[in-house]
């Protein structure tokens, strides 16, 4: 049960923002210009950072939305990519660019000062751009935000895969917003 | 020296906001909303819980510039500040304030061991879920600004006086991104 009374039918991130929509407002705006762009990196590469960071955090509720948006845009339709990114992403067949840079996000979850320059410089040998770096730590910063603010509360994650997978179509249409439930309206 | 080129002559989080205008302003956004919004966590209480918060992860930038905030909010009483940041417990604050504090260090720490034992902690000295919403949001925010600013490396100024007039800035105008270029 969540910490705090918050409305009904809104799980994980989505109960505390429908409590604080003057808070949920600039964190959506964060969330949108961040995530939903392709310039540089592509919305599947910004969305499967934000889903390793949150599981390193071991935030459920975050790695299951963000890795289900992941593989919406990645055609990873069995979520097979995403665990294996989970599980130990050097085993996987991402580019060593996105290796790099997720090597970088890895030190961030565990605080600013852990990023190294070997880190960035390696990074940058696989072509890594600044704008690229910068995202990659902000992505992985604001997924520190995101988790900790989900259960740090005592959110409820639901267990249902369709439920993530219903959001997940339904942000990559629309972005990120505090509108909207989880699950489909009945007709 | 920062891990990318920043615009020169920015400190901290002001050089990361004029490199990227756009999620500056949702951050800047963010801070405004939740340390000088409305709520019943006063102004000078919030920017406690983030230099609290920005010194539990040692970041020198954050911790400096929002404890200048609060002791300028604090007045008189801006001892409570230094106080905090070496041991809550012993801290010249309401118990209230304490029982947020040991909140925020649990989200710092890992939020799940925000127990209910210690939400009730803060119940039964007046918090409210306004409050305790605030508290573990507050945390978690500076869990994110204080990695974005080390973990780029940005210039942290090392004279504790260049943060006095920061804090001033913060605590009386508020959270403007910088105007760049």
């Amino acid at each position: 049960m969540p910490h705090i009374q918050v409305p009904e039918n809104a799980p994980g991130i989505l109960g505390p923002m429908k409590f604080s929509p003057q808070t949920a407002e600039p964190m959506n705006a964060l969330a949108n210009a961040l995530l939903q762009t392709d310039e540089g990196l592509s919305r599947g590469e910004r969305e499967l950072i934000a889903t390793y960071v949150s599981s390193q955090n071991e935030c459920v509720f975050c790695q299951t939305i963000h890795g289900a948006v992941a593989s919406a845009y990645l055609g990873d339709e069995d979520w097979s990519l995403v665990k294996a990114v989970k599980e130990d992403y050097e085993q996987t067949p991402l580019t060593n660019k996105m290796k790099a840079l997720l090597a970088i996000a890895g030190s961030v979850q565990k605080g600013g000062k852990n990023v190294t320059s070997e880190q960035v410089e390696a990074a940058r040998h696989e072509g890594a751009t600044d704008k690229d770096i910068h995202d990659t730590v902000l992505i992985a910063a604001a997924f520190c935000m995101f988790n900790r603010y989900v259960d740090g509360l005592a959110t409820v994650a639901p267990s249902d895969p369709n439920i993530y997978r219903y959001r997940a179509a339904r942000i990559t249409q629309k972005g990120y917003s505090a509108e909207g439930e989880y699950t489909p309206q009945a007709t | 020296m920062p891990h990318i080129s920043l615009p020169e002559g920015f400190p901290g989080i002001r050089s990361l906001a004029a490199y990227r205008p756009d999620t500056g302003a949702a951050l800047y956004a963010l801070a405004e909303a939740l340390l000088r919004g409305d709520s019943s966590l006063s102004q000078a209480d919030a920017e406690l819980i983030a230099a609290f918060t920005s010194s539990q992860n040692d970041c020198t930038f954050c911790t400096c510039s929002h404890a200048a905030a609060a002791r300028y909010l604090f007045g008189t009483d801006k001892e409570i500040v230094d106080a905090v940041m070496a041991d809550y417990q012993t801290a010249p604050v309401s118990e209230k304030m304490k029982t947020l504090l040991a909140i925020a260090q649990c989200v710092q720490q890992d939020a799940r061991t925000v127990s209910d034992e210690i939400v009730a902690n803060a119940r039964l000295v007046g918090a409210t879920d306004r409050e305790i919403h605030d508290t573990v949001l507050i945390a978690a925010t500076f869990c994110m600004f204080n990695r974005y600013v080390d973990g780029l490396a940005t210039l942290t100024p090392t004279d504790p006086g260049a943060y006095e007039p920061m804090g001033e800035r913060m605590a009386t105008l508020g959270y403007v991104p910088p105007k760049y270029p």
